[in-house]
C-alpha cells in the first residue's frame, strides 16, 4: 500500500491527477460519511514512506518553501516549528482537533469527511520530526470515525508511526497548545507556564509538536505535490486554501474551502448569500474582530487583506450579524461564556474576564457602564495571563466598543435595536 | 557604563499561573512593580536599571511562590 | 568548654544549655506564629506581608544559633554524656535517651525544612512546600523535648514561657485550618465599581 520513497522533485506519480482545483482537503462531492482509506488513496495516491534523514530535512526545506503557515489561529510557520522539534532528542507528535472555539466548525468538519487526510499528515509529521508516536487529539463529535479511520489503517500496515486517539477536553482555552499537553498528561485542559514552550518539553518532558489537523492535512499534500502545487492558489504572501467556517445571517452556514484572499463577499455568497441586510462581520472568532459589513465585504479574506481594518483570519470564522440583532448583546453573551471558560489559573483572567464581562453586560441592557472603569480593566487584563485568552477577550471588546457606538449611543437613550441572536455560546459553567 | 562591556537587558518576568497576588513584590520593588485591581503584579517589560538590580533580585527571593525570576536578554 | 566547665563548673554549661533551649522555643514558635501570619496575610495594607515574611525567614535563620549554642553546651556538658550522634540520630542517648531523642528528632525535622528553604529555587514549589509542612511536626517534637529534658518548669516564668509558646502556636496552627478550610476569601477589585450614564462612553 506504501509508495517509493519519492524524490526531493515530487514528481507525480502516472495515473493520479494533481488536484487542480478546491477542494483540496475535503471530499469534492457530496458524499455521505467520512472517505475511506481505498478512497483517499485513489484521490491523492500514496504518501511519501520510508524516509531517511536527507529526505526528512528535504521535506522541512519543501514545507517552509510552500510558505504553510499553521491554520489553527496564530498563523505561525510550519517548518519552523517543524524544525525546532525535529531538532530535539525522541520527539512526539499531537494532532490538535479540539476545536474549542464555538463558533468554529472547520476542524470537526475535516476530521469527520477525510480522516485519513488528517491522519496522513500526524504520520507524515511525525516522520518528518523523527517521532515514533503521534497521538491524534479529537473532538469528541469525530472521535469515533478517526478511531475507524485509524484502526483501517493499522489492518493495513500503513504506518511505521504508532498512532494513538484521544478525546479532547470541551472547554475554551483546551486547544491551547500546552493545555492539549496538561490533557493528556493530567486530565486538566489549563495552559502551562511557559518557558519551557511545548516544542522543547512537552508531552511526557519531550520535545512535542502541536499542530491543528487543517494544517497537517496541508501537509499531507505538500509531501506529494510540493511547494509549487501549494503555491498555486491563495496570495503570494499566504500562500495555500483553508477551511473557513461561515455562520449567521447567511443562507446556508457552512464549512467550506476557499483559496486564501478569496473576498468576503465571495466567500458569504459560496454560504448562500446573507439571509438577511448585514450590519456587521466577526471575523476570526471569538478572539477575533467585529467589522462594518460594507467595509469588509469586498476585502479578500487573508491577514493582508483585512489588516487595515484591525482584523484577520484567525481561525477561519465569519459570522454574519444582521440588522436585526445587537452586536452589544452579542457580544456581552459572548465575552461572558469566556469570561466562564478561564482555567482560573491566573489571577487577571479569572477575575478581570468577570469584571469586564459585567461591564460589557451593563452596556448591552442600558444600565451604564463606567467608561474610565471599562478603559482601566481593558488595559489591566490585555496580554496578562498564561496564555492568549485574557487578550483575546480584550481584543473582541475593543472592536466591539469600536464598530458599535452606534448601539452605545441608543442604549443610553433606553433603545435597542435587535433581539436575534446569532452567535453559539454553549451553556455555561455558572461560577 | 564600563568602556567596552555591552552588559544584556535584565527583566524582570512573572508566571502569573504560579502568582497567587500575595502582593509581596509590589511592596518590596515598588518602582517597578504594580498592583491591579485584583492584588496581582502588572510588570513592565523595561529593563531593570542597574541600581535597582538587587532589589530585583531580592524581590524575586522573597516571593512566597517562585512566580518571580530576573532574565537576561 | 572544658575550659569553662573548670572555670565556672558544669553549671555554666547547663545553665547555657537550658537558657537557650528556652530562648529557641520561643524563637521557634514566634517563627512558626509569624511563617502563619505572613501565609494569612490579613488584610494587605494593614500589615506587611513582606515585612511579616522576611522576619520569619530572618527569625528562622537567627534560631538557628541558639540551635548551635543549645546542642553545644548540651554535648559538652561533662557530667553527662549525650555524644555527638545523640543530636542528630534519635534515641541514640544513653542520657535521658527519649527526651533528648524527642530533641534530635526536632533537629533533623527542623534542618530538614531549613535545607530545603534555602535551596528553594532548585527544588521548585511543590517539593518545597511539602516538606516545610514538617515544621507543624518539628515544633511539637521540639516541644515535647523541651518539657521532658528540661527540669525548670517549677520556675514560673519558665513555664509562663513555655505556655505562652504553646498558646500562640496552637492559635496561629488554628487560624492556619480555618484558612486551609475556608480559602482566602473573594478577590474584589479596590475600586467601587460606580455606575454612570452611558453618555459617558460616548466620544
Amino acid at each position: 500500500m506504501r509508495g517509493p520513497a519519492r524524490p526531493c522533485e515530487h514528481v507525480a506519480l502516472p495515473a493520479v491527477r494533481l488536484p487542480g482545483t478546491l477542494p483540496r482537503l475535503l471530499p469534492a462531492g457530496e458524499a455521505a460519511g467520512p472517505v475511506s482509506l481505498a478512497g483517499h488513496l485513489a484521490r491523492y495516491g500514496p504518501p511519501p514512506a520510508g524516509l531517511s534523514r536527507r529526505q526528512r530535512e528535504s521535506l522541512i526545506a519543501e514545507v517552509a518553501r510552500a510558505g504553510l503557515t499553521g491554520r489553527g489561529g496564530a498563523g505561525y510557520p510550519t517548518a519552523r516549528k517543524l524544525a525546532a522539534v525535529a531538532a530535539g532528542h525522541a520527539p512526539v507528535v499531537l494532532a490538535n482537533g479540539t476545536e474549542g472555539e464555538p463558533a468554529s466548525a472547520k476542524d470537526k468538519v475535516l476530521m469527520t469527511r477525510s480522516p485519513q487526510i488528517v491522519l496522513d499528515g500526524a504520520v507524515l509529521a511525525a516522520e518528518m520530526v523523527g517521532a515514533r508516536e503521534a497521538v491524534i487529539v479529537a473532538h469528541a463529535a469525530a472521535r469515533g470515525i478517526i478511531d475507524d479511520a485509524v484502526a483501517e489503517r493499522a489492518r493495513a500496515g500503513f504506518d511505521r508511526v504508532r498512532v494513538k486517539v484521544r478525546t479532547a477536553a470541551q472547554r475554551f482555552v483546551a486547544g491551547e497548545a500546552s493545555a492539549v499537553v496538561h490533557w493528556i498528561e493530567r486530565g486538566v485542559p489549563a495552559p502551562m507556564a511557559s518557558p519551557p514552550r511545548v516544542s522543547e518539553r512537552g508531552l511526557r518532558g519531550a520535545p512535542t509538536l502541536v499542530q491543528n489537523v487543517e494544517t497537517l492535512a496541508h501537509l499531507a499534500l505538500i509531501a506529494r505535490y510540493g511547494a509549487a502545487w501549494f503555491r498555486s492558489t491563495g496570495t503570494p504572501a499566504e500562500p495555500g486554501s483553508m477551511l473557513v467556517t461561515v455562520l449567521g445571517a447567511v443562507r446556508v452556514p457552512a464549512v467550506l474551502e476557499i483559496a486564501i484572499g478569496t473576498s468576503v463577499g465571495q466567500v458569504l455568497d459560496l454560504a448562500g448569500g446573507r439571509s438577511a441586510p448585514l450590519q456587521a462581520l466577526l471575523l476570526g472568532g471569538y478572539f477575533g474582530d467585529w467589522v462594518p459589513a460594507a467595509a469588509a465585504i469586498g476585502r479578500p479574506f487573508s491577514s493582508a487583506g483585512l489588516a487595515d481594518l484591525g482584523a484577520g483570519p484567525g481561525a477561519g470564522v465569519i459570522a454574519a450579524l444582521p440588522a436585526g440583532a445587537c452586536g452589544l448583546r452579542e457580544t456581552a453573551r459572548v465575552v461572558r461564556y469566556l469570561a466562564g471558560e478561564s482555567a482560573d489559573q491566573c489571577g487577571p483572567c479569572r477575575f478581570g474576564l468577570d469584571a469586564l464581562a459585567g461591564q460589557v453586560e451593563r452596556l448591552a441592557d442600558g444600565r451604564g457602564a463606567d467608561a474610565g472603569l471599562l478603559q482601566r480593566w481593558l488595559g489591566q487584563v490585555d496580554g496578562r495571563g498564561g496564555c492568549a485568552h485574557p487578550g483575546g477577550v480584550v481584543r473582541l471588546i475593543r472592536s466591539a466598543l469600536r464598530i458599535f457606538d452606534a448601539e452605545l449611543r441608543e442604549h443610553a437613550m433606553g433603545w435597542c435595536c435587535g433581539t436575534t441572536s446569532v452567535l453559539p455560546v454553549p451553556p455555561g459553567r455558572s461560577r | 557604563m564600563s568602556a567596552g562591556s555591552v552588559q544584556a537587558a535584565v527583566r524582570l518576568r512573572v508566571d502569573l499561573i504560579a502568582c497567587d497576588g500575595r502582593g509581596l513584590c509590589a511592596e518590596a520593588l515598588a518602582e517597578l512593580i504594580t498592583l491591579d485591581d485584583w492584588g496581582f503584579p502588572i510588570i513592565g517589560d523595561q529593563a531593570v536599571p542597574p541600581r535597582l538590580l538587587a532589589d530585583a533580585r531580592e524581590t524575586a527571593r522573597a516571593c512566597p511562590k517562585l512566580a518571580l525570576w530576573l532574565e537576561r536578554g | 568548654m572544658s575550659a569553662v566547665a573548670a572555670f565556672g563548673g558544669s553549671q555554666a554549661l547547663w545553665f547555657v544549655s537550658r537558657a537557650s533551649g528556652l530562648a529557641l522555643l520561643a524563637a521557634f514558635s514566634a517563627t512558626v506564629v509569624l511563617g502563619v501570619a505572613a501565609r494569612l496575610g490579613s488584610a494587605p495594607k494593614r500589615w506587611s506581608r513582606l515585612a511579616l515574611s522576611e522576619l520569619h525567614r530572618t527569625l528562622a535563620l537567627f534560631s538557628v544559633s541558639f540551635l548551635g549554642l543549645h546542642v553545644a553546651t548540651a554535648i559538652s556538658d561533662p557530667y553527662v554524656t549525650i555524644g555527638w550522634a545523640a543530636t542528630v540520630l534519635p534515641f541514640a542517648s544513653p542520657y535521658r535517651t527519649v527526651a533528648i531523642g524527642l530533641g534530635a528528632l526536632a533537629v533533623d525535622l527542623g534542618g530538614a525544612v531549613l535545607v530545603t528553604s534555602l535551596a528553594r529555587r532548585r527544588l521548585g514549589y511543590q517539593g518545597w512546600r511539602v516538606v516545610h509542612w514538617l515544621a507543624y511536626l518539628a515544633w511539637p517534637v521540639a516541644f515535647a523535648h523541651s518539657i521532658t529534658a528540661g527540669n525548670d518548669l517549677r520556675i514560673w516564668w519558665v513555664a509562663l514561657v513555655e505556655e505562652s509558646c504553646a498558646l500562640s502556636v496552637a492559635t496561629a496552627v488554628a487560624a492556619r485550618l480555618l484558612f486551609w478550610w475556608r480559602g482566602p476569601g473573594p478577590q474584589q477589585p479596590s475600586l467601587p465599581e460606580r455606575a454612570v450614564p452611558t453618555e459617558r462612553m460616548l466620544r
